[in-house]
């Protein structure tokens, strides 16, 4: 297998406001067809990292950014590489003008004129279904419509790498699922690098081959969406991606990684490389919990305690059910299963989960 | 009332038979303040848009100092006018004073504040990250201004207007650097207070009439443009 080919890499990236500094990534680099899901807390920095790597806000020194093996270090370099990418921002800023206009101007600022504009113009109002509304002014249309354009906008100008900056906040589910099957076909259709910034876990797992983390200006972790989700490196990437279970243990045995925590007065069984007393945090996913009223004799499941059901709350579609096992568990069951299972708050379950469900982190 | 009747029709006809002496003074008004406009557009709008567009010590003082300027007393741009272009003055050796360049000076002076000051308000009123998006799009920093001017085009148009409005209809700087002389520098205004002061009031209606009319069909057209640069 070849290794994929870099299309973007960067160092000493640090970015200061009011004298802090709000943005230290010592390096970062994105291969040929990456689609990188940047995560993170608000203020993490996610938005700086992308304007810095467009050169939209200025770097402290020391930043040295290559696109495609050639250095990005003088104004013209930087105007050239701007007008081989493209980005869509948060607001779909669309100017005062016709959906065509609009679609058209990002070709327009490069010098594209006459029939040739016309036709890549067409070709993206149809790829995004706005050929109907070309003539339309762009301040009279939906939430959903104006981000459709702004996509239209920033694909019209066939970038070889793209940025999104959580380009369908605050739009309906069903509007949003439109928009991003969309972007996500055009992406791969055309074969392009992408980053998207985003706060939906869900989107990130589907869309990206890769998921970052950023926490207070620094990249946290970078890997594969699972590596991210099930085994993150560290508290605050486990609370961040949704691990609501986050136990403080101390490794009592480990032979040939199977291991057994002791998580106050229990005993866990866990999969991990820390050695006999070491302290670390276990991690559980909620999802892998499962619930039974009786001891479940035939499961697979290394872990299983009687618990009390603390507390329940929606959580989407399903149920959250908080449970006391001596040590605190959460648990996701859908409501049909909690109704079946005649489940009641401060009633007593059997909760399971597998060694393998188990994600020990080092505690530093 | 008879006098004001009187004074209304004499000014009809004084424009349908297109009095000579009225058309002259109507086309001088029109000129000095157009190109007053014109210039003061040019000012106006490129420093406005460089005010807008960067920060540095002191931007806001000089913000509060355009927008004071916004309502500058015609008689007090008149003197200062007056002062620079007097024969013993800075610029005496132009002999501009009692000439229409002196009133258009003059009217430049009192019309680029207006007009910067409300290009400042505008371009501060576009998306804060409008500029992020049209550079992300790859504009050079030309490109960007020019696309910004556009964007804020309503509010700018605005401009225009109340920089002409405020133009036209001054008299005190023009009386003072114009002089108010018959055939050379008598604008609307200038002649409407002197008529008044003789007593023909025919003549000053007819005058003010015109006044409102060409105030009215320059706002007429802007409202026109403006309508019809907003798509449906």
């Amino acid at each position: 297998m070849t290794t994929p080919a870099k299309v973007l890499e960067l160092s000493g990236l640090t970015v200061q406001r009011g004298g802090a500094a709000i943005l230290e990534i010592p390096a970062f680099s994105l291969n040929e067809h990456d689609f990188v899901s940047l995560i993170g807390p608000n203020g993490a920095g996610k938005t700086t990292l992308l304007l810095a790597i467009m050169g939209l806000i200025q770097a402290g020194g020391g930043f040295s950014l290559s696109y495609r093996g050639s250095a990005v270090d003088s104004a013209a370099a930087q105007l050239a590489f701007r007008r081989r990418i493209a980005m869509v921002l948060q607001e779909p800023l669309l100017f005062d003008t016709t959906v065509y206009e609009n679609v058209a101007s990002g070709l327009k600022i490069r010098g594209v004129g006459g029939r040739e504009l016309k036709e890549r113009v067409y070709a993206y109002l149809e790829r995004f279904k706005l050929v109907e509304m070309a003539k339309r002014s762009a301040r009279k249309l939906s939430g959903g419509e104006a981000r459709r354009v702004s996509l239209a906008r920033a694909f019209a100008v066939e970038p070889e790498l793209i940025f999104f900056d959580e380009p369908f906040a605050n739009l309906d589910p069903p509007t949003r699922q439109a928009l991003t099957e969309d972007m996500d076909r055009v992406i791969r259709e055309r074969g392009i690098a992408a980053i998207l910034v985003t706060h939906d876990q869900s989107e990130a797992l589907r869309l990206s081959n890769r998921v970052v983390v950023l926490h207070a200006g620094s990249i946290v972790q970078d890997g594969t969406p699972a590596a991210v989700m099930n085994a993150p490196v560290n508290e605050f990437v486990a609370n961040f991606v949704g691990m609501e279970t986050i136990l403080e243990a101390v490794v009592l045995a480990n032979h040939e990684q199977q291991m057994t925590l002791k998580v106050g007065d229990h005993e866990l069984d866990a999969i991990g490389e820390q050695q006999p007393g070491e302290e670390a945090y276990c991690c559980i996913r909620p999802e892998n919990v499962t619930v039974s009223i009786d001891p479940p004799y035939s499961t697979s499941a290394r872990n299983v305690f009687k618990a009390r059901i603390v507390e329940t709350a929606p959580f989407g579609p399903l149920l959250r059910l908080r449970l006391d096992c001596g040590f605190p568990l959460t648990s996701y069951v859908t409501r049909e299963s909690f109704a079946k299972l005649g489940l009641i708050q401060g009633g007593t379950v059997f909760a399971s989960f597998k060694a393998s469900s188990v994600h020990p982190i080092t505690k530093r | 009332m008879d006098l004001i009747l009187d004074g209304i029709l004499q000014a009809f006809r004084l424009l349908f038979t297109l009095d000579r002496e009225v058309l002259g003074i109507a086309w001088l008004s029109l000129k000095v303040s157009g190109l007053a406009t014109l210039i003061s557009l040019v000012l106006g709008i490129g420093l406005g848009t460089v005010i807008a567009l960067t920060s540095f010590p002191g931007r806001k003082v000089l913000v509060s100092l355009v927008n004071t300027g916004m309502g500058l007393p015609p008689v007090v741009v008149g003197l200062f006018v007056s002062i620079l272009l007097w024969r013993n003055g800075p610029l005496g050796f132009l002999e501009l004073l009692y000439t229409p360049s002196a009133i258009i000076i003059a009217q430049s002076v009192i019309a680029t504040p207006i007009v910067m000051g409300i290009t400042i308000a505008a371009m501060q009123n576009l998306p804060a990250n409008l500029r992020l998006q049209i550079l992300a799009l790859g504009a050079t920093r030309t490109q960007l201004v020019f696309m910004l001017i556009k964007e804020a085009r309503l509010p700018l148009m605005a401009g225009v207007m109340a920089g002409f409005g405020g133009v036209i209809s001054e008299v005190g700087a023009s009386i003072m650097v114009g002089g108010n002389v018959k055939g050379y520098t008598r604008v609307l205004t200038t002649a409407t207070v002197m008529e008044t002061g003789r007593g023909n009031f025919d003549i000053a209606i007819a005058l003010s009439v015109i006044l409102l009319l060409f105030c009215f069909l320059i706002n007429y057209l802007l409202t026109l443009i403006q309508h019809r640069e907003r798509p449906r």
